[in-house]
């Protein structure tokens, strides 16, 4: 019986067990906004973000990847652990334009102005800098490494 | 079967493997509870007993049910600033993990099994979930409401939704995860530089070691230093909200990086939660002719700013923490509300219902006898030694220590004192 189920479900009854109640309490979960007339909009964010990560923004990390592996592989006199230093501060630089995007783009600014006083001026000048300070981090110390280890 | 896979991406990084997968998911796994908890800690803290957490009814998804305690005073500034500043602070961590197991999503066959269907069901779940929660969040704490829905209903059934996905994952996942961590040491592989860098030991069905690896181009300490470097970014960019003073300013990307338009180094130059010019409120509501009405007893009590001020006045050192896991401390001087219940006639208050002069759905808060009796908490008049500027509340606000910044209600107009 039990070698059965395993074969037809292609698990142990636990396995089943965990997963249905995983699933039990996401949909006990989504009735408490059924009620609300903006629920099919939760749930088009909840797939529009895994859609957003996985087949938009994770292709097109590889896809740069790519191509700067394919250019330094061209240069001449480019050591490969030159990549880590153009990786690096790139990946920075996605990472916080990615988590602060609002204030960067100043989206739903009238909002952060009535409740702080203050506009979204200064976020993209500050973004540019960060990013230009990572940037040339990176490349002092790839400089440094090619200096002392000729 | 394999003849028939459609062109889905190879993946060819030599780094991914069980081991690093499972270095990744120890990190999730020890941090990710305290971002879960402090966050359902919050729903208790707005006081869902008096119908003022957000969404409603949530049947039997909560922590048991308690009187959200008024001390110590930190106590909100620390499960909020965690509930933030962590959950930030794991972002890069959450996609490392991600990046680590994707060539699970594609995967061919996609699916061999019932078995195996469900489980990706459950993994659409877990990743929307957290995907879900990081995204909302995100946008929460910038207060961009680009998504219309409510942030506090979505946010929670999310986080609900992702609860119990994470609870089927790790009960199905712990052994692997146990496995993977033994496979390889972490001392060691803390030593091995880039051009000795090897894949994983073939992985089989587990499918994430690439049976086509390319050569490395990154050693996995640099690649852990990657992770562990993104979430000290975070870190840097985001705690200086929470700890304020002189590392607030640190925070360059966050709107609570900044303290006040006046940015004048004064006594009210301070965060602001709501600027008085989108109250809606008439200037001279505020004016001469101001009363405080504190109701609940015998007879209403109507008092003026003078008569206030002539009341004893106690001063306290006393945080403000909003939900978006910023905070602020200052000196706050005032009346004591256990002294304006006694006023009133009410020196036992069961509950006090505090009204603002201004409309919305914050515009009143129920705090609990233990917040009300608590011996600082305040109406205030004044803060850092000065009056209350127009965007603190002036000419009275309550601060009440631990509670929820947004129940420290501003520009309060009446107290209505309640014995059962």
């Amino acid at each position: 019986m039990r070698h059965r189920f395993e074969t037809l479900y292609g698990a142990g009854a636990g396995h089943l067990a965990v997963l249905l109640l995983s699933v039990a309490v996401a949909g006990y979960a989504a009735s408490i906004v059924a009620g609300d007339p903006l629920w099919p909009w939760m749930a088009v964010w909840f797939v529009a973000v895994v859609v957003g990560h996985d087949g938009v923004l994770s292709p097109l990390a590889a896809a740069a990847d790519a191509v700067l592996l394919s250019v330094v592989r061209r240069v001449p006199r480019a050591r490969p652990t030159v990549v880590n230093y153009i990786r690096v501060p790139a990946l920075g630089a996605a990472l916080t334009f990615l988590m602060f995007l609002p204030g960067i783009i100043r989206q739903g600014e009238p909002v952060v102005v009535g409740q702080t006083g203050l506009d979204q001026s200064p976020f993209l000048g500050r973004w540019l800098l960060l990013v230009a300070a990572m940037a040339a981090v990176s490349a002092l110390v790839y400089g440094a490494r090619r200096l002392t280890r000729r | 079967m394999e003849r028939h896979r459609p062109p889905l991406p190879r993946f060819r990084s030599p780094l991914r493997g069980p081991w690093l997968t499972s270095v990744f998911g120890a990190v999730l796994l020890a941090a990710l509870p305290v971002v879960i908890v402090t966050g359902l800690l919050s729903y208790v803290a707005y006081g869902p007993q008096f119908g003022q957490a957000i969404p409603g009814d949530v049947g039997v998804l909560h922590l048991p049910w308690f009187d959200w305690p008024a001390s110590p005073s930190w106590l909100y500034r620390l499960t909020q600033g965690l509930h933030v500043g962590l959950g930030m602070v794991l972002v890069p961590v959450v996609l490392a993990k991600l990046w680590s197991v994707a060539p699970k999503l594609f995967a061919w066959p996609p699916v061999r099994s019932p078995a195996q269907a469900l489980e990706r069901l459950s993994l659409l779940l877990l990743v929307g979930g957290i995907l879900f929660e990081i995204v909302t969040g995100l946008l929460n704490i910038q207060y961009d409401y680009v998504f219309g829905f409510s942030f506090y209903a979505a946010h929670y059934v999310g986080a609900w939704v992702f609860l119990g996905a994470f609870v089927a994952h790790v009960a199905l996942k712990l052994p692997h995860m146990v496995r993977g961590l033994r496979s390889r040491s972490l001392h060691a592989e803390l030593r091995v530089p880039t051009s000795e860098t090897r894949p994983e030991e073939p992985d089989g069905d587990l499918g994430l070691v690439s049976e086509r690896p390319g050569p490395a181009t990154m050693s996995r300490r640099g690649a852990l230093a990657l992770v562990g470097g993104g979430s000290l970014l975070v870190a840097v960019l985001t705690t200086g909200q929470t700890l304020g003073g002189p590392l607030r300013s640190l925070a360059v990307l966050l709107p609570r990086g900044r303290n006040s338009a006046a940015a004048d180094g004064g006594p009210n130059d301070f965060p602001v939660n709501k600027t008085f010019a989108v109250t809606g409120i008439e200037p001279g509501a505020v004016g001469a002719t101001w009363r405080l009405d504190l109701t609940g007893g015998a007879a209403l009590v109507r008092l003026d700013l003078v008569a206030l001020a002539a009341q004893p006045q106690h001063t306290a050192r006393l945080p403000i923490a909003c939900v978006e896991g910023w905070s602020t401390t200052q000196t706050w001087t005032g009346v004591r509300l256990r002294d304006l219940a006694a006023l009133a006639g009410v020196p036992e208050p069961a509950s006090a219902v505090v009204r603002s002069l201004e409309n919305g759905p914050f515009a009143q808060a129920t705090l609990t006898s233990g917040q009300v009796l608590h011996p600082d908490a305040l109406l205030a008049l004044g803060v850092n030694g000065a009056p209350l500027g127009p965007d603190h509340g002036y000419p009275a606000r309550v601060v009440v220590p631990a509670l929820p910044g947004v129940h420290n209600t501003k520009w309060v107009r009446s107290i209505e004192f309640r014995s059962s």
